[in-house]
């Protein structure tokens, strides 16, 4: 059954008198419980394509539909209410706020839901718990390392039980054992907890953990790889 | 987690940068306070007067004198309860330095019509029956050490000589408007004096203070004295007590002017300097506020979090500029001694420093509010990489 369905979909940005297409007709589906990667070169537009899907960005053209709902009809403020449920970020440089703590910064989404304080707590204890870093409640991200940092915001994605986690170069900054440690993560979050993930890297050990790989080109989707059934 | 604490945190963050604003905004709502209670320290004398007094004076001016027969005709114009006399004197007390006003008055009912100078009914009878008597307000004692039984000699200026006084009562003010600077003396002593040693300048009287019946009256019952003198030698000028000291704030007028212009100008200059501090947080914030949006806040949260933010380091440094007014001001009003004889904070000024920092506040986080609103997403988070 497929969670996610592109369908002919147009992107291009303007810069200066320039428009530079990146997307041109794509269509594509998603199955729900994929893992899949998005490769390709360089201004492929492949975190755009995942920039459309999440909800941050807007096609030219074409249609979007995730958990049966069209996303690009939806206004900005229905579109925002929309991402706060649906879908968790996993973002190349983390994207923490400095001035919160582990807790609060895996608390934050969940200013959004109707939880009081006492569960908005006990759910991103657990969700630290998960990815290991239940002795780091209360670290600021600059008393983290990369990795671990990266993996609050594994917690932070997966703290409101999306419908799909996003992944925007997860281990771009991370050595290699971090890498290692943060796609093992989503590996189990994707196999374990049954969660969609859509992932870009330009990283061939990170796409390896994907059940399936999905190269760009110029704006088109090329070819499809599966790795695991 | 709350909203207010992640606000509290962010204004935190650069904590020099922080401290530097808050500084600014401590020293400029601060001078901002000083420098309107200077302009209403200039007004004190106008705001304290009273509604049911007039002043008579010459015409031409208050240089020039009117005639002590003057008071039996204004007596009689219906209307007026009472009529005293007073005498500017502008003597020096040891050096010229030591300035501070005096007047040669009727001993008899000149403080019938100033009831807000308290005065003790046992010293106030002393000091109408010795003729050489002085009352003295409480600030120019506790300044120059006076106490009742001291002699006091000044210097006459406009009336040759030493003049030999002894203080007989300290007056005090019914209120905190009132100035307790001056130093009053009898009219008769004067006058008795300048028959002696200069008679063409004896029977000489600098104005006339008129009280009335019934204030509303004021406009009429002026009108109706200047008529009585009117193509006289010395025809006359009534004016209510306000505008008679309204007139000697307009001499300054300008210095006035400009002095509220600078107060206003440093306030425009921490809102300047605050709105480039806020600015510069919006847009280092740039990776954080597309962030929070692309979890699903929306942009009003963002605008609070540079709304409150601003806000709260603007309230701390306006509390603490309006906490520092009043002892500086207290310094301030010391140091100048006899020059501002009331000089005390307003309620006024502590609401326009409050109101001032409010719209500090608020202005400086309005450019940068807008630009957290607009953030793009896509470009917000590219803008950390």
């Amino acid at each position: 059954m497929n969670l996610i369905s592109l369908d002919g979909v147009v992107k291009s940005y303007r810069r200066g008198e320039q428009t530079v297409a990146v997307l041109s007709g794509v269509s594509l589906d998603i199955g729900a419980g994929e893992f899949l990667a998005l490769m390709g070169p360089s201004g492929s537009g492949k975190s755009t394509l995942l920039n459309l899907l999440a909800g941050i960005d807007r096609p030219d053209e074409g249609h979007i539909v995730v958990a049966g709902v069209d996303i690009v009809g939806l206004g900005e403020r229905a579109l925002a209410d929309w991402r706060a449920a649906h879908i968790g970020f996993i973002f190349q440089f983390y994207n923490l706020m400095p001035v919160l703590s582990a807790l609060e910064n895996v608390e934050l989404p969940l200013l959004l839901t109707s939880l009081s304080r006492a569960e908005r707590r006990q759910r991103a204890t657990l969700a630290l718990q998960l990815v290991g870093l239940s002795d780091r409640l209360e670290h600021r991200p600059n008393e983290l390392s990369g990795g671990q940092q990266q993996r609050v915001a594994v917690a932070r994605a997966l703290v409101v039980d999306p419908t799909l986690i996003v992944a925007d170069e997860p281990t771009g900054d991370l050595d290699r054992d971090s890498a290692a440690e943060v796609m093992s993560l989503l590996c189990r979050l994707n196999e374990e907890m049954g969660k969609t993930i859509v992932m870009v890297t330009h990283d061939s050990r990170a796409a390896a953990h994907a059940r399936a790989v999905m190269h760009l080109d110029k704006g088109e989707l090329s070819r499809r790889e599966e790795l695991r059934a | 987690m709350q909203t207010a604490k992640l606000i509290l945190r962010n204004a935190l963050r650069h904590k020099l940068r922080t401290a530097l604003t808050l500084l600014g905004l401590v020293v400029a709502i601060l001078a901002f306070g000083l420098l309107s209670t200077v302009v209403d320290a200039w007004y004190a004398g106008a705001k304290a007067a009273s509604t049911a007094r007039l002043i008579t004076r010459n015409a031409i001016s208050l240089v020039f004198s009117l005639p002590p027969s003057y008071e039996q005709k204004i007596r009689q114009v219906e209307g007026v309860s009472q009529v005293s006399i007073a005498n500017w004197f502008g003597g020096i007390y040891k050096e010229p330095k030591n300035f501070f006003p005096q007047f040669a008055v009727d001993a008899h009912n000149y403080f019938d019509l100033f009831p807000e100078f308290v005065i003790d009914p046992s010293a106030r009878r002393d000091f109408q029956r010795d003729r050489k008597g002085a009352v003295v307000g409480r600030k120019l004692a506790e300044t120059y050490g006076f106490k009742v039984g001291d002699g006091v000699t000044l210097k006459g200026t406009i009336f040759p000589g030493n003049w030999d006084f002894v203080v007989r009562a300290i007056y005090d003010g019914r209120d905190q408007s009132v100035d307790t600077s001056q130093f009053f003396f009898h009219w008769d002593y004067l006058n008795e004096t300048m028959k002696r040693t200069a008679p063409r300048r004896a029977n000489q009287v600098g104005i006339y203070v008129v009280e009335l019946s019934n204030p509303g009256r004021a406009a009429e019952i002026s009108r109706e004295i200047d008529t009585q003198f009117a193509n006289s030698l010395a025809e006359t000028l009534t004016e209510t007590e306000k505008a008679f000291q309204l007139s000697f704030v307009s001499m300054i007028e300008a210095i006035v002017v400009a002095i509220r212009l600078v107060s206003f100008l440093v306030i425009f200059i921490i809102l300047a300097v605050m709105a480039n501090t806020m600015a510069m947080t919006a847009r280092e914030r740039s990776a954080e506020y597309a962030t929070l949006k692309a979890l699903g806040f929306p942009p009003r949260f963002v605008v609070g979090l540079i709304v409150g933010e601003s806000l709260a380091i603007a309230a701390v440094g306006g509390c603490l500029g309006i906490a520092l007014t009043f002892p500086v001001a207290a310094a301030f009003g010391r140091a100048t001694g006899s020059l501002f004889p009331v000089f005390t904070v307003s309620i006024e000024t502590v609401a326009l420093q409050a109101a001032c920092t409010l719209g500090v506040g608020l202005v400086a986080a309005a450019w940068p509010g807008r630009y957290a609103a607009r953030v793009n997403i896509v470009d917000g988070l590219r803008a950390i990489a």
